[in-house]
C-alpha cells in the first residue's frame, strides 16, 4: 500500500481526528488526535498489516510533546520484501502529556513507551508497567525536554560537566 | 533441552517445591556487558525472567542535542560499539538525507560498503567466538579472535583506530585508502574464504555445542516480529528480511549476494542453533560483497563538495534505517537549519532483540538463559545507549 492509501485508509475510520496528513516523500506522516489512536493503531495493524512497529521516537516541542510512531510492514513471506509504511504523530500538550498505550498492540511498544516516559515524560495511560527503563529509579525530571538542567550531585556524586 | 525427569519439579509427596528469585548479573561474565535478569525459578526451570538495563545509560541522544553533526559521528561509535563503521554509516546516511539531491562520490560509496562489511565479519567473529565460550568451548574464540585481529589491522591502517573508528562521515569518509590497504583486503579475503569451513569444523559440528543449543530458546517468527526483533535473531526464525535487498541504501544493489535464514537444521526453526548458524553464514555474504566492490572501486574524491567541514543541514526530519550486524539501526534525525540537531532519536536493534528474552527462556533451564543470551548477541553499548 503507498502511503496515500493508508492515509486515506486511516481517514475513512477516524475522519476529524486526523489532523493533517503529510505525504512529502521523505517521511510521509499522519497527524492524529490522541483519544482516536487505540482505535486507529488496531485499524493500521490487523486491517492495514502494519505488523512492526519500527520506532517510537518522543520530540519536546516546546508547548507540545509530540510521539512520532513509525510503522511498516514487515512480511513473513521471501517474495514479500517490499518495505511500506508511514508515521503517525500525535501531539499532547506539555501541561498534560498523555497518550492511550498500545503496548498490547506491538509488543515493541512496551520498552519504547516505558524510554518515551523515562526521557520525555510522555504518560502512556494503560501501560501495565510504565516506569523508567534507562535511568536509574530515583531520577528526577526527564532528560530530553529541552528546559532539562542536569543535577549538581546525585547520591552525592559531583556532577562535573 | 527438555528436562530429566528427575528435575521435574515435585508438586506432590514429601518434597516441597517453592518458586526462588535468581539475580544474573549485572556483573556477569556470559551477559555481555552490565546486563542484569532477574529468573524466577521452579527447581532447574525458568518460570519467568525479567531483563534489566540501563546500566550502562549515558544519554547519547541528549548529547547530540549539544554538539555538532560532526562531533556526533564520535558518539556513535560507542554504540554498538563492535560495529562502529556500520553505526557511522547510519547516522551519515541519515544527516546526508537531510540534504535534498546531495551525492555521495563513488570512491567513499565503495569504501563505505568495504568496511560496512568487514565489519560486520568482525562483529560476527566476535558473536560465535564468545558464544563458543559462553557454552564452555574455548578454543573457537581464539582463533576468531585471530581472524578478527587481521581486519582490526585493517581497520587501523585506515582510520587509525582499532575499535570507534570515526571513519565513515557525512557527505563521504575521512581519509582515502591507499593501493597498499587494497592489497590487505584483497589478501584478506583470500586468507578467510576457507576459513568458514575451519570454524564448522571447530564449533558448529561439535556435538556438545549442537546439544547444547538446538531445540533451545526457540523464537516463532510472529513473535520476533511482534518485539521488534531484526537482523540475525529475526532471521533465524527463518524471516528472510534484510534491509540490503528489500530497500537497498547506499550502493547495495550493485552487489550479488544472498540473506541466509534459520532453517531449524539440527533442530526446531528459531532456535540458538539457527541464529548463530545465520551469522556463520552470514560473514561468507559479506565476504562476497567486500570481493566485489574492491573489485571495482573506482577513483575519485571521497567527499562531497556539499559538506566539508561544517555540516549545516536543511530544516527537516528524516528516519533512515541501515542493517547493521545485530539488525535495523535506524536514526529519527530533526534538524531546524543549525549545526547541531534539534532531536536525535536512535533505533538500536539490540534494544529490541533483548526484550523478548523473557519469552523465548520460559520454561528453559537455568543453564540455558546463558545460551539464550549468547545467541540474541546484544552489545549493551547500543540497549542502554
Amino acid at each position: 500500500m503507498t502511503p496515500e492509501q493508508i492515509a486515506e485508509s486511516v481517514k475513512a475510520r477516524a475522519g476529524a481526528a486526523v489532523l493533517a496528513v503529510d505525504l512529502a516523500p521523505r517521511n510521509p506522516s499522519i497527524k492524529l488526535a490522541a483519544s482516536a489512536w487505540r482505535d486507529v493503531a488496531k485499524h493500521l495493524r490487523d486491517d492495514v498489516g502494519l505488523n512492526y512497529l519500527v520506532c517510537l521516537t518522543g520530540v519536546d516541542r516546546g508547548a507540545e510533546l509530540e510521539a512520532i510512531y513509525t510503522l511498516e510492514h514487515l512480511g513473513t513471506a521471501p517474495e514479500d520484501g517490499a518495505r511500506w509504511g508511514i508515521s503517525v504523530r500525535i501531539s499532547v500538550p506539555r501541561a498534560d502529556p498523555s497518550i492511550p498505550s498500545v503496548e498490547d498492540l506491538w509488543r515493541t511498544a512496551d520498552w519504547h513507551e516505558r524510554e518515551t516516559w523515562d526521557l520525555l515524560g510522555i504518560r502512556f495511560e494503560g501501560h501495565r508497567n510504565l516506569v523508567r527503563i534507562l535511568c536509574a529509579e530515583d531520577w528526577e525530571g526527564h532528560p530530553l525536554r529541552k528546559d532539562y538542567k542536569a543535577p549538581a550531585t546525585y547520591h552525592g556524586i559531583k556532577n562535573v560537566v | 533441552m527438555t528436562p530429566p525427569e528427575s528435575l521435574a519439579p515435585a508438586s506432590q509427596g514429601d518434597v516441597r517445591s517453592e518458586e526462588m528469585l535468581l539475580n544474573m548479573g549485572p556483573q556477569h561474565p556470559s551477559t555481555h556487558g552490565v546486563f542484569r535478569v532477574v529468573i524466577r525459578t521452579d527447581g532447574e526451570i525458568v518460570v519467568d525472567c525479567e531483563p534489566h538495563v540501563g546500566y550502562l545509560h549515558r544519554c547519547f541522544e541528549k548529547h547530540c542535542e549539544n554538539v555538532t553533526f560532526l562531533q556526533s559521528v564520535l558518539y556513535t561509535d560507542r554504540l554498538d560499539y563492535l560495529t562502529s563503521m556500520g553505526n557511522n554509516l547510519g547516522f551519515s546516511i541519515a544527516v546526508e538525507k537531510l540534504f535534498d539531491g546531495l551525492v555521495v562520490p563513488e570512491r567513499a560509496q565503495y569504501i563505505r560498503i568495504i568496511c560496512a562489511e568487514l565489519n560486520r565479519i568482525a562483529s560476527h567473529l566476535l558473536a560465535i567466538g564468545t558464544y563458543g565460550m559462553d557454552i564452555g568451548a574455548i578454543t573457537p574464540f581464539l582463533y576468531t579472535f585471530r581472524d578478527r585481529e587481521k581486519i582490526l589491522a585493517i581497520f587501523e591502517a585506515m582510520s587509525g583506530q582499532r575499535l570507534n573508528y570515526n571513519y565513515i562521515r557525512p557527505g563521504g569518509v575521512a581519509y582515502d585508502v591507499d593501493d597498499r590497504m587494497v592489497e590487505s583486503i584483497k589478501a584478506f579475503c583470500k586468507y578467510f574464504r576457507p576459513r568458514a569451513q575451519e570454524y564448522n569444523d571447530l564449533l558448529s559440528d561439535n556435538d556438545i555445542f549442537v546439544r547444547r543449543t538446538a531445540n533451545v530458546g526457540v523464537l516463532p517468527a510472529d513473535l520476533a516480529i511482534q518485539y521488534g526483533c531484526t537482523g540475525p535473531v529475526l532471521r533465524g526464525s527463518g524471516v528472510k528480511r534484510d534491509l540490503r535487498k528489500d530497500a537497498p541504501y547506499s550502493i547495495y544493489d550493485r552487489f550479488q549476494f544472498e540473506v541466509p535464514v534459520g532453517t531449524g537444521r539440527k533442530g526446531t526453526l528459531g532456535d540458538c542453533y539457527d541464529r548463530y548458524m545465520v551469522r556463520v553464514d552470514e560473514m561468507i555474504e559479506s565476504l562476497k560483497i567486500v570481493e566485489q566492490a574492491v573489485a571495482q572501486l573506482p577513483d575519485g574524491p571521497i567527499k562531497a563538495d556539499a559538506i566539508k567541514n561544517r555540516i549545516r543541514p536543511p530544516k527537516g526530519e528524516v528516519f533512515a534505517r541501515v542493517e547493521n550486524s545485530r539488525g535495523e539501526l535506524g536514526f529519527y534525525v530533526i534538524s531546524d537549519g543549525k549545526e547541531t540537531a534539534y532531536r536525535v532519536k536512535c533505533r538500536a536493534p539490540s534494544f529490541h532483540n533483548i526484550s523478548m528474552l523473557s519469552e523465548i527462556s520460559r520454561g528453559a533451564m537455568i543453564a540455558d538463559m546463558v545460551a539464550i543470551i549468547g545467541s540474541t548477541d546484544i552489545v549493551m553499548g547500543e540497549v542502554d545507549r
